[in-house]
């Protein structure tokens, strides 16, 4: 609960009792690499001013020596807790500056998948939180859950994370039924396990005293600072962009954007675990609406690439193959620059591709949510007790790597 | 450890009581998890429930370096994060051991930038690399089990294996063809910030 | 496709009237672009706050040192929002080398804080009124801007200036 504090600056002999406490960039609260130099009076913060980078990789430059197909993933490697998520999103962006319609089987496909990362990094990111806050049997409850989201992603893709699933087009591989079917497999018996997670968090007593009225944000703050997704649907700002700018499949389908009014850490994890709920309905949603054709965009002739099958079995597919792959026989995009943004997990992830007419980016910039939301931290914390810092900074859900790329 | 006791080292007490020590420590690595990046994701998932971790003795994962023994890198090392990592291997007291866990770890990954150290082995002593991005849990699981058999095989009580590794093991710091093109290219000296995590 | 961004378009033009300096509109795939000049960033910007547009969404530089017919080397691009109606607006400006310099935007939307932090950090650019202006991802110490297109993807050899630690000296 936030202190009444006394005016700071005013007075001097005050500022001689603060003391400075090194929080991170190893420890285990702070979920990899972020580094807080916080200002105590006592237990009560005064001050905190964020320290980071250390997981600065370079990825900006990266994208501007990888192609379109090349640079998803990288992309991947951003929020790794929602890979596909990230992909979905370079992808939209790349197919709207090549004005490539997709086809309706894909969309349906990459808005299950947008979806079943949505429940994976909402998952993560309580369960990482409680387990910062002393509730580990959550943890492993969650994670439980998430490695069956790896298997699914496993068996359309091969990999656990990291897919790197998406094309400009369409998706590297089309689903079979027998992942249809594990899929709604998942999605019935999800709700039982999730009905576990939610009282062990949700109803839990140390829970809701440790972050109900912690870490305020206001409506106002939250527009001035830039905040989107959970985060500001939890201060009240009714933005979600699969409503507001309807892309992919979202348009078709019926599902309710959850918001609330108070702004506080718990009203962050209420969101996200209502968002899992709502997630569980557009993917059923979907499944059922889900349209049978090609995944590739059609009329594209050579440009885009062309299905596995194809490539190792007919000489077309393999001259498709090699006229999309090879730097100066790809598709042009038209020499502009486009912003566009998808509804992440974690909000609204953006990128900002500048064309220079090749296939690949002359400056690909992505708008970080956890950056935005991370600068919002220090108004958040002040006043409060040095025990709420972790439950903070769990709530707005920071993934270094999207943070510092 | 001083290498001067070390009276009939071969005898048989002793190496009765290197086996045992080799077995103790083997079966209790506590990992100290420093993870930076996406396979701390995989490191938090091995010691989940489903490919659990603590099966292997590694029961606890302590974040502070003074009470763990194994060192698990997970994720990639950058310029700003290098000076922490290898001042937290200095804390960490002996023996110890280091798992270079991921593809950014063992040599820099997919990330040839500016910004990420192309192996931390360049840095810093490494005794298990884990390929992969990220390596699934069943690669942890088997890298810790080899280097349970690699303590098992050359431990000793004193830890004294640690003193004859005098010399860097991994790449050198620069290759030796990138520093001609750097100073190629470069021809006027400018001054590299240098981190010295011993001060 | 082009249609919907025209009213959008006129009803901006006729609020940013009183403020000076040239304004060219564009539109790229139902996206809404205007291209201002440096010197008449702040009020641009204070009027498009006052009409509504409430958030900063985005807010980045690109070197158009290597892109074809560019007459300037620094493109700034802010990415504004309104978000009661969901409109949308990209506005940019340019700046030059020696010193490229702009006004903060700070005062207008706190989101800009460390997004100019960062520009500074991988362009250089400075930003006048900047509360904390210091590198926010690389380390005080580094001395170049690396996303300028002068600057090599491997770096210049500062990722491997370290000291090593051996294993029997740890």
């Amino acid at each position: 609960m936030p202190l009444e504090l006394l005016e700071p600056t005013s007075d001097p002999s005050y500022r001689e009792g603060l003391w400075t406490l090194n929080f991170g960039p190893q420890h285990p609260a702070t979920h990899t690499t972020l580094r807080l130099v916080l200002t105590l009076d006592g237990e009560t913060v005064v001050d905190a001013e964020p320290d980071i980078g250390f997981l600065h990789s370079g990825f900006e430059k990266l994208g501007e020596t990888l192609d379109f197909n090349q640079y998803v993933t990288i992309v991947d490697r951003m929020n790794y807790i929602s890979p596909l998520a990230n992909e979905i999103a370079w992808h939209h962006v790349c197919e709207k500056l090549l004005d490539i319609e997709l086809t309706p089987r894909c969309t349906y496909l990459r808005t299950i998948l947008a979806e079943l990362m949505r429940i994976s990094d909402h998952l993560l990111c309580v369960g990482a939180c409680i387990l910062d806050l002393g509730g580990i049997s959550a943890f492993m409850y969650a994670f439980n859950e998430r490695e069956r989201i790896y298997e699914l992603c496993e068996q359309v893709s091969g990999q656990r994370f990291h897919t790197s699933f998406t094309r400009v087009g369409g998706l590297l591989f089309d689903v079979s039924d027998q992942w249809l079917a594990n899929l709604k497999d998942f999605i019935t018996t999800f709700p039982k396990m999730f009905k576990d997670v939610n009282r062990l968090v949700l109803k839990n007593r140390i829970f809701i005293e440790r972050c109900q009225g912690v870490g305020i944000l206001s409506r106002e703050e939250a527009i001035c600072g830039g905040a989107t997704g959970p985060v500001a649907r939890a201060s009240g700002v009714t933005r979600d962009l699969r409503r507001d700018e309807p892309y992919l499949a979202y348009a078709d389908l019926d599902f309710d954007v959850i918001c609330s009014r108070a702004g506080d850490c718990f009203s962050r994890f209420q969101v996200r675990m209502l968002e899992i709920e709502e997630s569980l309905k557009i993917i059923d949603q979907a499944m059922q609406k889900l349209p049978g054709g090609p995944i590739f965009a059609e009329g594209s002739g050579k440009e885009l690439l062309p299905q596995k099958r194809e490539v190792y079995t007919s000489i077309e597919g393999l001259i498709h193959h090699f006229e999309a792959i090879m730097p100066n026989r790809q598709l042009q995009p038209p020499k502009e620059s486009l912003y566009a943004a998808t509804e992440s997990p974690n909000g609204e992830l953006g990128f900002y591709i500048v064309s220079d007419g090749t296939f690949r980016a002359y400056r690909a910039r992505t708008r970080p949510p956890s950056l935005v939301h991370f600068a919002l931290f220090p108004q958040l914390i002040r006043g409060c007790m040095l025990s709420d810092v972790v439950a903070v900074l769990g709530s707005l859900n920071i993934i270094a790597a999207e943070l510092d790329r | 450890m001083s290498s001067n006791i070390q009276p009939a080292s071969n005898g048989l007490f002793w190496t009765t009581l290197d086996a045992a020590a080799n077995w103790s420590r083997a079966n209790s690595l506590w990992p100290m998890p420093f993870a930076t990046a996406c396979c701390g994701i995989e490191l938090m998932s091995t010691s989940a429930s489903k490919h659990d971790l603590s099966r292997f003795g590694s029961e606890v994962m302590r974040f502070s370096p003074r009470q763990c023994d194994l060192m698990i890198v997970a994720g990639r090392v950058v310029m700003k994060m290098l000076p922490v990592l290898q001042r937290i291997w200095l804390q960490m007291p002996e023996p110890k051991w280091c798992i270079s866990m991921g593809a950014c770890a063992c040599s820099g990954g997919v990330f040839d930038t500016y910004a990420v150290v192309q192996g931390i082995d360049r840095f810093m002593p490494v005794d298990i690399y884990v390929p992969g991005c990220p390596p699934r849990p069943e690669q942890l699981i088997a890298a810790i089990i080899e280097l349970q058999a690699k303590i098992q095989k050359t431990g000793t009580l004193r830890a004294t294996e640690f003193a004859d590794r005098t010399t860097p093991e991994g790449p050198a710091r620069f290759d030796g063809d990138e520093l001609v093109r750097i100073r190629d290219r470069n021809p006027v000296q400018f001054n590299l910030p240098v981190y010295d995590p011993r001060h | 496709m082009m249609n919907s961004t025209e009213p959008q378009k006129i009803a901006l033009e006729a609020a940013l009237s009183a403020v000076p300096g040239p304004r060219a509109w564009s539109t790229f795939r139902d996206s809404l672009r205007l291209n201002i000049d440096a010197i008449s960033l702040v009020p641009t910007m204070t009027r498009l706050r006052e009409v509504g547009l409430n958030m900063l969404i985005d807010l980045t530089a690109v070197d158009l040192l290597e892109y074809a017919d560019a007459t300037d080397r620094y493109r700034m691009v802010y990415q504004l929002l309104d978000t009661e109606s969901g409109a949308r607006v990209e506005v940019r400006t340019h700046v030059n080398d020696p010193e490229p310099k702009l006004p903060t935007m700070t005062t207008l939307w706190s989101s800009a804080n460390w997004m100019e932090r960062e520009a500074y950090d991988m362009f250089g650019i400075v930003f006048t009124g900047h509360p904390n202006a210091k590198r926010l991802l690389l380390p005080d110490e580094f001395a170049s801007f690396p996303l300028r297109k002068d600057y090599p993807v491997k770096g210049r050899g500062e990722r491997h200036n370290f000291p090593v630690v051996t294993r029997s000296e740890s």
